[in-house]
């Protein structure tokens, strides 16, 4: 950091971390880890599980997403004459549904959620630290943004817009990234004000510099937190909006919409139906268990930075 | 007293102008449909007579200010406009619903709120014991869940299993008080295990925070019970947050009915939102978004201004 008096915007490439350094890292990461309480273990366990079914989808299962493998309605094999978990209302497997559901339900959540915090981290950043009438114009657009509720909002410009799925992700994206800018805007007030930040703007630095290499780094604990509880909002909203069906559409496998599709069988006091709704609960209480640990570690993981 | 006047007028205007800008922004959203309304009512059969003779119809051929102002005017006398689906008065449709819906948020607000601060209280009071623990598992859970598995959950146990309660809450403006009551027990009960979670835990929160205060250790070393302490001396300085918490719950709950009312088939607006849509009847779905937001601004500006009425030390900012 000694021969930045020429004011470039953008990033050096030499000060990548020399690999000894990185290794040490990794161990204190392990460490940590083994010291973890059971309920961070097993949420990081499920977050794990998740990704693997996620990504082995195909692997893991013989039948094709929306392939028709049976009559409608067969049993689970818990019951009699059942096989796997029997089919849905249209013949469908149930556990290939379940299994790619992982994968899009999961997949489209998480890309949601990276889009709002983009969004909403960029723009609140960018309003702590150029002040003035652009953060006053940002706020009060969030403010209004937020006086209504998300829900209602986001059923309101579906109908405008249609249901697809790039059009769900923008959609959610831009109305999550509000509560994004909130928090980041929050937290890079306080790190815009220090005595660091002062000295890159008199040695010359971009805007863009400054961002990323002074602010970004000392906000990274909160926003890394508040990333795991967006993604669960982000993720029963999906699948709340799904479940309505006005979210994914069908043919394409998610687990909001299999509640909805398979919701006749519960009164014939069968749990099948159940199974994909009891999948989402189990990955939001995993990633909030996580949170919770990460959120005591945070203090301690911001010293080794 | 002039300046509590002044801060709640304040207010008021701050949440009037809200209310503008919200209504604006529905209207507006509107605007930015390609092409515009008469083209996606017809779709393919639009001929340009037909969009034309619509678009008189509807007034789209007046500039945009103009039609705000006259759906705002309209609005105020109580007329939504027309449904696109099937030509209905909006107001007809709204009516019966909005009040289903409110008796729905009602029932459910009377039983959470005594509950969820008995039972924060008790958190508080036997903190840290197995008690407190289990409560924060259980609610921590109730909050991560979606909405319609507590709900088929319930239906499985207490309607399926056990036969006690309709899994369909059906009601009709005929049907008698009690029945109606009998009838939403269950939506009711999926409502209130969804807000009980958040309510409690900032009841509890903000006692516990209380109780670190010196005038609640001087009581300590006065050597007064526990429970003493807490009702006389902590609950009577915690209401404004507790207040507030719960007038934002309320709000949460107009709100929150809508996938409730969709799993119970309960004839509220959230039902009419979501059936509207589907159809992509715009007007409708405008109607029932400014009503549901402008319940939630009003109520957020209620908590609002209690925790302003309930606080003295906001009547003095240093």
């Amino acid at each position: 950091m000694n021969e930045t008096t020429e004011s470039t915007v953008g990033h050096s490439t030499d000060a990548a971390p020399p690999p000894p350094r990185r290794d040490r890292k990794l161990a204190d990461a392990w460490r940590e880890l083994k010291k973890a309480p059971l309920s961070a273990k097993i949420g990081l366990l499920i977050i794990v599980a998740y990704v693997f079914v996620a990504i082995f989808a195909p692997v893991l299962t013989q039948y094709g997403e929306s392939e028709i493998v049976g009559s409608e309605y067969e049993p689970a094999f818990w019951l009699e004459g059942g096989a796997r978990l029997g089919t849905d209302n249209l013949g469908r497997d149930m556990l290939t549904r379940l299994l790619y559901g992982a994968r899009n339900t999961v997949g489209i959540a998480f890309i949601t959620t990276c889009l709002a915090f983009l969004i909403g981290g960029i723009g609140g950043i960018l309003a702590a630290s150029l002040g003035e009438w652009v953060d006053q114009f940002m706020s009060r657009i969030v403010d209004v943004l937020m006086a209504i509720p998300a829900l209602i909002f986001s059923l309101l410009l579906l109908t405008i817009f249609g249901t697809s799925i790039p059009v769900l992700i923008v959609i959610i994206a831009v109305l999550d990234s509000t509560r994004v800018f909130r928090l980041a805007r929050a937290v890079s007030l306080n790190v815009v004000v220090l005595d660091f930040v002062e000295a890159a703007k008199l040695r010359g630095e971009g805007i863009g510099w400054i961002t990323i290499r002074e602010i970004l780094p000392n906000i990274m604990p909160p926003l890394v937190a508040e990333f795991g509880l967006r993604f669960c909002f982000v993720f029963l909203t999906i699948a709340a909006l799904s479940f309505l069906g006005l979210g994914i559409q069908p043919p394409t496998a998610d687990w909001g919409s299999m509640v909805r599709d398979n919701a006749t069988l519960i009164t014939y006091g069968d749990i099948t139906p159940l199974l994909p709704a009891a999948a989402i609960a189990l990955l939001t209480i995993g990633v909030n268990f996580v949170v919770d640990w990460f959120l005591h570690k945070t203090s301690g993981l911001r010293d080794e930075q | 007293m002039f300046k509590l006047i002044k801060l709640v007028a304040q207010r008021l205007a701050l949440g009037l102008l809200v209310l503008f800008a919200v209504s604006l922004i529905i209207f507006l959203g509107v605007e930015l449909l390609p092409g515009d309304l008469c083209q996606e009512i017809q779709g393919q059969a639009a001929t340009e007579e037909t969009v034309a003779v619509c678009r008189a119809e509807l007034g789209l051929d007046k500039p945009a200010p103009i039609r705000y102002l006259d759906w705002l005017t309209n609005i105020a006398q109580g007329d939504f406009g027309k449904s696109l689906a099937n030509q209905r008065q909006i107001s007809e449709l709204i009516g019966v619903r909005f009040s289903n819906t409110l008796f729905l948020a009602l029932v459910a607000a009377v039983i959470s709120v005594p509950l969820a601060v008995i039972l924060g209280l008790l958190a508080a009071l036997y903190r840290n014991t197995w008690y407190d623990r289990t409560v924060n598992v259980v609610t921590l859970s109730s909050i991560s869940t979606p909405e319609f598995f507590v709900a088929y959950i319930l239906i499985l146990f207490l309607s399926v299993q056990l036969g006690w309660f309709p899994s369909l809450s059906n009601v009709s403006p005929e049907t008698d008080f009690w029945d109606r009551v009998y009838r939403v027990v269950l939506p009711a009960m999926t409502l209130t295990l969804v807000v009980v979670a958040h309510m409690m835990r900032m009841t509890r929160a903000s006692i516990i925070n209380l109780m670190a205060s010196p005038y609640i250790e001087m009581a300590n070393l006065k050597g007064m019970s526990r429970s003493r302490i807490i009702l006389h001396h902590a609950l009577p300085n915690a209401w404004a947050p507790i207040v507030n918490v719960i007038v934002i719950n309320l709000a949460y709950l107009i709100v929150g009915v809508v996938v409730v009312e969709v799993v119970f088939v309960y004839p509220g607006l959230g039902q009419l939102i979501v059936d509207s849509v589907r159809t992509r009847d715009i007007p409708v779905v405008q109607a029932c978004s400014l009503i549901f937001a402008a319940t939630y601004v009003l109520l957020n500006l209620t908590a609002d201004i209690l925790s302003i009425v309930t606080n003295p030390r906001l009547l003095h900012p240093k």
